[in-house]
């Protein structure tokens, strides 16, 4: 019975290693959602539209 | 006795193990520092987005999608903002990676960012499907 419980213990142990060893992909989409919410700015959705006339200045910086 | 001892440090493990999955590290100085970068770039880039000049492409980096839309005098200032902004989302899905232990994880951060910028895109924009660019 121990040996049994020892046996499933191990497996489980070596399913969480290697589980953490794929990619985790729900986690990274709510990492992706977060930052580009940020890049973005969709928190306040409405951007003023005087910030659009400056694109077509380009970038100054190269 | 021994059984419930057992079976405590079992759920003790998955509850580690599950607790270790829930987020991604996204807050390292690198990641911080390319977040601003990009936030700044980006009022340059959406009325460009808006315009249908430049789109989500299906690889997680931006493209000139409609040259004829930007001024030929501009052109090669719309050019430099699209590598700058693409230079610093790839360096974005390798700091992610990195920021986790696992660079090899690269590829599939950068997929994943692929398919959220595309979903979250807002209308009007132009994101590229299956090949072939799409008008929100």
């Amino acid at each position: 019975m121990r040996l049994a419980l020892a046996a499933v213990l191990l497996t489980t142990a070596t399913a969480c290693v290697t589980i953490n060893i794929y990619f985790p992909a729900a986690a990274a989409e709510k990492a992706a959602d977060r930052i580009i919410e940020e890049v973005w700015q969709l928190q306040e959705s409405s951007r003023p539209a005087a910030e659009a006339s400056d694109a077509a200045e380009g970038e100054s910086k190269q | 006795m021994n059984i419930k001892r057992w079976i405590a440090v079992l759920l003790l493990a998955f509850s580690s193990a599950l607790a270790a999955q829930g987020n991604l590290e996204i807050d390292s100085p690198a990641i911080a520092a390319l977040k601003g970068a990009m936030q700044q770039r980006h009022a340059r880039l959406a009325p460009l987005y808006a315009a249908g000049a430049v789109g989500q492409a299906a690889d997680g980096t931006i493209a000139l999608r409609d040259a004829s839309s930007v001024p030929l005098a501009q052109r090669g200032q719309v050019n430099s903002l699209i590598a700058a902004e693409n230079a610093d989302r790839l360096a974005l899905y390798r700091e992610i990676a990195r920021a986790n232990d696992h660079p090899e994880w690269e590829a599939d951060v950068r997929r994943t960012f692929a398919q959220r910028w595309i979903d979250r895109a807002q209308p009007g924009w132009w994101v590229q499907r299956g090949g072939s660019w799409v008008r929100k």
